[in-house]
């Protein structure tokens, strides 16, 4: 649409409902796609979408477009929308928003709501969508007029896209979509605030304790990704020669295969990460938050470090862990700042060591050679495929197997519910991720407990047609929590079984998606090659045993000292 | 009123509906100590600010609920003060056993 039909001369007032003005104003924000699905109270913002550019995609499930859309935002970093009707269809978007607030993902969640004059009267399919809202966003509105929606509609955008990002939630009676407005002047897309300026004085600072330290490790998050400063944040590390760890929301944004790489750390982390962070006596964290799943326990944490803190979210300095340091900033910025200095350091003792905790203390990827093995799948479906792929997983096993094993290469191109932890991610991270980069393949990995969680979005993928390989570590299982009742409850095994399994290929092929069973294939090799490397949906079914773990493992709770396995 | 354990922000707001709720939900789901709340519109401002007061017990967070209250959009200016030095001090005739 050109600007002229969008911008009428000042002169002449435009005439909208509520709803039009919506889809114009999303027009407007450079939004092209949304996904959702439509009810008694968005069947305005439905009737305005008809003749709007907006690609909708129906979704079968809320929950599933609110998932399509966050992976759209994973992909490209750009704030993306869904829509759902008030009721179930907020309830149902709820875990999706949730899950988008935990991980810091620009996402606008649009409802509709019933009429004004309702509100209040257990109406049918009357929820009070802006009180669940309110406590998993970074800020949310009910839309009292028409007029409202210049102001928050931009607003909105903003918000989601400024500083950390994160999920904005847009409640619209029915009555607001129906009413008309007329009005003079559109207002202008809402585009993210300036990063804070980063102080010479503190990267001056920051680098003269870097300087000062024998042992220092970099913490990388996904911050890092957020800010795009994946080689920003290469060159700073090879110039100063500083090991890195990734936590999981940072894997890929240092090669998993670059000499400086420590991989993750944390739970599921490598015997040799934890190990080198017992003895660093310098940790710099890069947009970290020093979640419990990548600290352990927090008193244990690298006890011999001072900790620098760069953030772009004054309340996450100082949560966790009190820094000597802390920058409020675009970690990107700060790093630009210390690369223009192009110092060079080197630390030969301190790699030394490294590699020798490295060599004694490896990731064991335990059959790491058999397909029919978690780990030797993981190894067999990435040998099969090129770095241009890009990857998303359930929760579980599975997810852990992925981001201990995957060779990882570039930002972006891992994509997980993270913070969160939902199971059902999967499938529809994956549809969206493809949306929103269909040159590229997507691979799904997920489980057989995860993949029932959000399966009906498999019509949702054939209509598509997108590139998406979803790959099933089958084991008849809950498996991460059979794996915890087996270490922590003394394998006093209850309801992790799944006493009726799915035939995944089937059920594939019954929604109009490529089946295929490794377990019944004479090559299963080849079987996989053939599935990965063609173009467009395909479900493959991988058998795995139920008694495979995941290691090492700390304990919930524990240190990261006090690895189990591995 | 005790200083003892006690601390009060002094908060500015946008005042429309749901800033109450978008303050209060803050405290609670980050489990913050929150025994006391003062609202009412500031005078001179067209209705459109309000001034919240929050008295808070046994808190060693306050910097961290300086800067997470600091986040929320309708929440403009946030200022530290002491028990004697807030509306607190001046209401504790009106909440006699």
């Amino acid at each position: 649409m050109t600007e002229s039909a969008n911008q009428p001369g000042p002169e002449q007032a435009t005439r909208l409902s509520g709803a039009q003005l919506l889809i114009r104003l999303l027009e407007r924000q450079g939004v092209t796609r949304i996904a959702g699905m439509p009810g008694g109270a968005n069947l305005p913002m439905y009737d305005a979408l008809v003749n709007s550019p907006i690609q909708h995609v129906l979704v079968r499930h809320e929950q599933g477009g609110g998932f399509i859309a966050q992976g759209m935002a994973r992909a490209n970093g750009q704030a993306q929308v869904c829509f759902a009707s008030s009721g179930p269809g907020a309830t149902n978007l709820i875990t999706a928003v949730a899950d988008a607030q935990m991980d810091s993902i620009p996402l606008v969640a649009i409802t509709g709501q019933v009429p004004q004059q309702m509100i209040g009267t257990d109406a049918f399919q009357e929820t009070d969508t802006f009180g669940l809202m309110l406590p998993i966003t970074k800020h949310n509105w009910l839309v009292r007029s028409p007029q409202e929606l210049l102001s928050v509609i931009p607003e909105a955008f903003r918000i989601a896209l400024s500083g950390r990002p994160g999920p904005v939630s847009i409640d619209i009676p029915k009555d607001v979509q129906s009413a008309f407005l007329e009005f003079e002047a559109w207002p202008e897309p809402g585009i993210a605030d300036p990063a804070p300026r980063v102080s010479l004085d503190d990267v001056q600072a920051m680098m003269d304790r870097i300087r000062q330290a024998h042992k220092p490790v970099l913490m990388v998050g996904g911050g890092v990704a957020q800010a795009n400063a994946a080689d920003a944040l290469r060159t700073f590390a090879e110039q100063h020669d500083l090991p890195a760890v990734q936590t999981f929301m940072g894997l890929g944004v240092i090669p998993s295969d670059h000499p400086l790489s420590l991989g993750m750390l944390g739970m599921h982390g490598a015997r040799y990460t934890n190990m080198v962070l017992e003895e660093c006596d310098l940790l710099v964290g890069l947009g970290v938050r020093f979640d419990d799943r990548a600290t352990g326990k927090v008193s244990a944490f690298c006890p011999q470090a001072d900790i620098i803190h760069v953030d772009i979210d004054r309340s996450e300095i100082g949560k966790i862990k009190s820094p000597v340091l802390a920058i409020q900033a675009n970690v990107g910025d700060v790093l630009d700042a210390i690369n223009a200095q192009q110092e060079r350091t080197t630390r030969p003792l301190w790699r030394q060591r490294v590699e020798q905790l490295k060599h004694a203390h490896p990731l064991v990827l335990e059959g790491e050679d058999d397909l029919f093995r978690p780990y030797g799948a993981i190894r067999a479906v990435a040998a099969l495929v090129d770095d241009s792929v890009n990857v998303t997983t359930d929760v579980g096993q599975h997810q852990m197997w992925v981001a201990q094993a995957y060779p990882f290469r570039r930002t972006r191109q891992w994509v997980s519910s993270g913070g969160l932890g939902t199971m059902g991610f999967g499938v529809p991270a994956a549809i969206g991720m493809a949306l929103a980069q269909p040159e590229r393949k997507t691979l799904c990995f997920t489980g057989d407990g995860s993949v029932m969680m959000n399966i009906q979005e498999l019509p949702t993928l054939a209509e598509a047609n997108l590139d998406v390989k979803i790959i099933v570590l089958n084991n008849g299982h809950l498996g991460l929590v059979r794996q915890q009742q087996s270490l922590f409850y003394s394998e006093n095994y209850n309801a992790v079984q799944f006493e009726q399994t799915v035939n995944f290929a089937q059920a594939a092929e019954a929604m109009g998606v490529r089946g295929v069973d490794l377990a019944r294939a004479g090559n299963p090799h080849e079987a996989l090659r053939e599935a990965l490397q063609e173009t467009g949906p395909c479900v493959i079914n991988l058998p795995v045993l139920e008694t495979e773990m995941v290691f090492p493992m700390v304990p919930p709770g524990g240190a990261n000292s006090d690895m189990i396995g591995g | 009123m005790t200083e003892q354990g006690r601390s009060v922000l002094k908060l500015t707001v946008n005042n429309h509906p749901g800033v109450m709720s978008h303050v209060c939900g803050l405290f609670s789901r980050r489990a913050y100590n929150l025994e006391g709340i003062m609202v009412m519109p500031i005078e001179g401002q067209a209705g459109n600010l309000s001034r919240m007061w929050l008295l808070l017990k046994d808190e060693e967070r306050l910097d961290q609920i300086v800067r997470q209250t600091e986040k929320l959009i309708d929440v403009l200016v946030v200022e530290r003060h002491t028990v004697n030095d807030s509306v607190f001090a001046r209401a504790e005739t009106f909440f006699a056993a």
